[in-house]
């Protein structure tokens, strides 16, 4: 990073960080509006005109979301479990498919290596909603429908992980790979006990990306089962109850999106770290 | 020839471990993301309804579409004004924001970055922009209007065909400094600072000559990427629409391609018709990632 440069006007900094502040107000106030609400007594919520902070902060609402989830036809504790259970699964999965296949992809040369990548390239060019219902049909084929692995299967298979961690494991010395060739290790081997722990910051770079895709999935078209369905479905349920259950909906929406940013927050730097190697090649 | 594949496949057995490596993740891979893109595009060509074969019948499904389907030419002209709008806007502004992020002090730069990252990692709850836009006069927005006198009663944001479109953009926008945006701050950190002394040494004047000469053409490989990332979102606007607008919306006023594709495709069950409108969809991603990309390959010249 360089340290002080030359060639800046003070009227240049000053317009660029107003830029910053008003965008970033834009950017911050509706999540710090959505945490006030989630303390506010329900009398608050419906005060005219509306306030942005909370004034009389109670945890009422998350007493009542608890209450109200407790007394549904599924126990709440039920939808966390599944939530994490899909959570938890997929991103071990991911992490450890993705990243043996991008060791070959990475290091080794093989024929079809480039057909192969570009076809993983190709594919973060489209949305799922493409492939939604031919995906139906496969599942329903595989006989997937209506389970857990419906929604984690595919996760292992993201291409977004593959081409983040095949970037990054580019930059491992050959020398080191080479070494361990010599002293007799297998390709697994090597894989396993030199390539992987090498990688550990792009662990936690695939870790957060998928743990967003699958907090937030909630499986919708491929899990009917009430008692299968995730955290983000009963959370819609709640949203849906509309304003009788507004205090509950802005609790819910306070423990969505906590999670993520927590962990967000403590891996920054190192999510950062893998990014810089995220380039496309031309 | 004979020998040609002689020592392909020489080659082939040679490295059975990197192919045994790759397996599981290419197996899978196959089936969930190559072969339904495929499947796509052949019931494309063809009627089918779940419970029949599916019928050959040519281009028909794709002469419907852009003859017959009026919804179609509305969520076709809503997706490209989504495209147009959010697509550059957002990737402009990942790339400003980093750039300017990317000046301040560690500790502030690492809040910052949590500043405009968090929207979109904060799992789907764009439904906050509901309490917001709600059409009492409790919603946010409502409530601040009536309060300093702009209006006199209530407005319907969501209900309006004519605010539904500029909600949802801005929505959109909210979200979408995501992966892009990392991999710009990213990529920030990673230009050589030496080039910025030798610049200032041949005569670059201001930090937006920097800009063009240096900081763009080095981060070649990153904007390259946030393109990617930028294109498909913008394109894929399906989900805040349902949720803020409903599915469907006033009059069609939100359709996008893709909620096109979700209601011929879960509602009424026409798998054909439906696939025509993924392919379509599809091509018009891979062309303008396409295009793009060859934009790009000009940037600093």
């Amino acid at each position: 990073m360089p340290k002080k440069r030359v060639n800046r006007s003070a009227w240049g900094t000053f317009s660029l960080f107003a830029l910053l502040t008003v965008f970033g107000a834009f950017m911050v106030l509706p999540l710090v509006y959505a945490i006030n609400n989630a303390f506010k007594p329900l009398d608050e919520i419906f005060i005219f005109p509306p306030t942005l902070f909370v004034r009389n902060p109670t945890m009422n609402n998350f007493v009542d979301l608890f209450n109200l989830l407790g007394n549904s036809w599924v126990p709440f504790s039920r939808y966390i479990f599944n939530t994490v259970f899909i959570t938890g699964t997929g991103i071990v999965g991911h992490v450890i498919f993705a990243s043996a296949a991008a060791y070959p992809l990475a290091k080794h040369h093989f024929p079809g290596k480039k057909i192969l990548f570009t076809i993983v390239v190709l594919s973060l060019m489209f949305t799922p909603a493409v492939t939604a219902m031919p995906n139906y049909m496969i599942m329903s084929w595989l006989g997937l429908i209506d389970t857990y692995w419906a929604v984690i299967i595919p996760a292992f298979a993201y291409s977004l992980g593959l081409y983040l961690m095949k970037q990054f494991m580019e930059q491992i010395p050959d020398v080191l790979l080479e070494a361990a060739k010599i002293d007799g290790a297998s390709e697994y081997r090597i894989f396993w006990s030199i390539v992987m722990p090498n990688v550990k910051p792009a662990w936690l770079t695939l870790i957060i990306l998928l743990f967003q895709i699958l907090w937030g999935s909630d499986g919708n078209g491929f899990i009917y089962s009430e008692q299968l369905k995730s955290l983000h479905f009963a959370a819609g349920q709640v949203v849906a109850g509309g304003i009788a259950r507004s205090g509950a909906a802005a609790a819910v929406a306070l423990i969505l999106m906590s999670v993520p940013i927590t962990l967000f927050v403590f891996s920054q730097s190192r999510i950062i770290e893998t990014m810089a190697t995220s380039g496309m090649k031309d | 020839m004979q020998n040609w594949w002689s020592l392909k496949w020489h080659a082939i057995r040679a490295n059975k471990h990197s192919y045994f490596l790759m397996a599981p993740y290419m197996i899978l891979f196959a089936v969930f993301t190559v072969l339904p893109v495929l499947v796509s595009i052949v019931l494309s060509f063809t009627y089918f309804n779940m419970l029949e074969f599916p019928k050959f019948i040519g281009w028909q499904n794709y002469t419907r579409l852009f003859l017959e389907d009026d919804v179609f030419l509305i969520a076709l002209k809503n997706t490209l004004l989504f495209a147009v709008i959010t697509g550059p806007i957002s990737y402009i502004a990942c790339f400003v924001f980093a750039w300017i992020i990317n000046e301040l002090s560690p500790k502030l730069r690492a809040v910052m970055t949590l500043v405009f990252y968090a929207p979109s990692i904060s799992g789907n709850v764009y439904f906050i922009w509901l309490m917001i836009f709600s059409g009492d006069r409790y919603g946010i927005m409502n409530g601040l209007l009536l309060k300093f006198g702009f209006i006199l009663e209530p407005i319907q944001w969501l209900k309006t065909e004519g605010y539904i479109m500029p909600i949802i953009i801005l929505v959109q926008l909210w979200l979408s400094l995501g992966t892009g945006f990392l991999a710009f701050i990213a990529g920030l950190q990673t230009v050589d600072g030496t080039l910025y002394e030798a610049g200032a040494v041949d005569g670059i004047k201001n930090r937006w000559q920097e800009l063009w000469y240096i900081t763009l053409p080095s981060m070649r490989p990153q904007l390259m990427f946030g393109a990617v990332i930028q294109i498909t979102t913008a394109f894929a606007v399906a989900d805040v629409s349902i949720a803020l607008a409903g599915f469907p919306s006033v009059n069609y006023a939100a359709e996008t391609i893709v909620t096109h594709l979700i209601d011929f495709g879960t509602t009424r069950f026409e798998m054909g018709f439906a696939s025509a409108i993924a392919t379509v969809l599809f091509l018009i991603m891979v062309a303008s990632n396409l295009i793009v990309q060859k934009l790009l390959r000009k940037v600093g010249e």
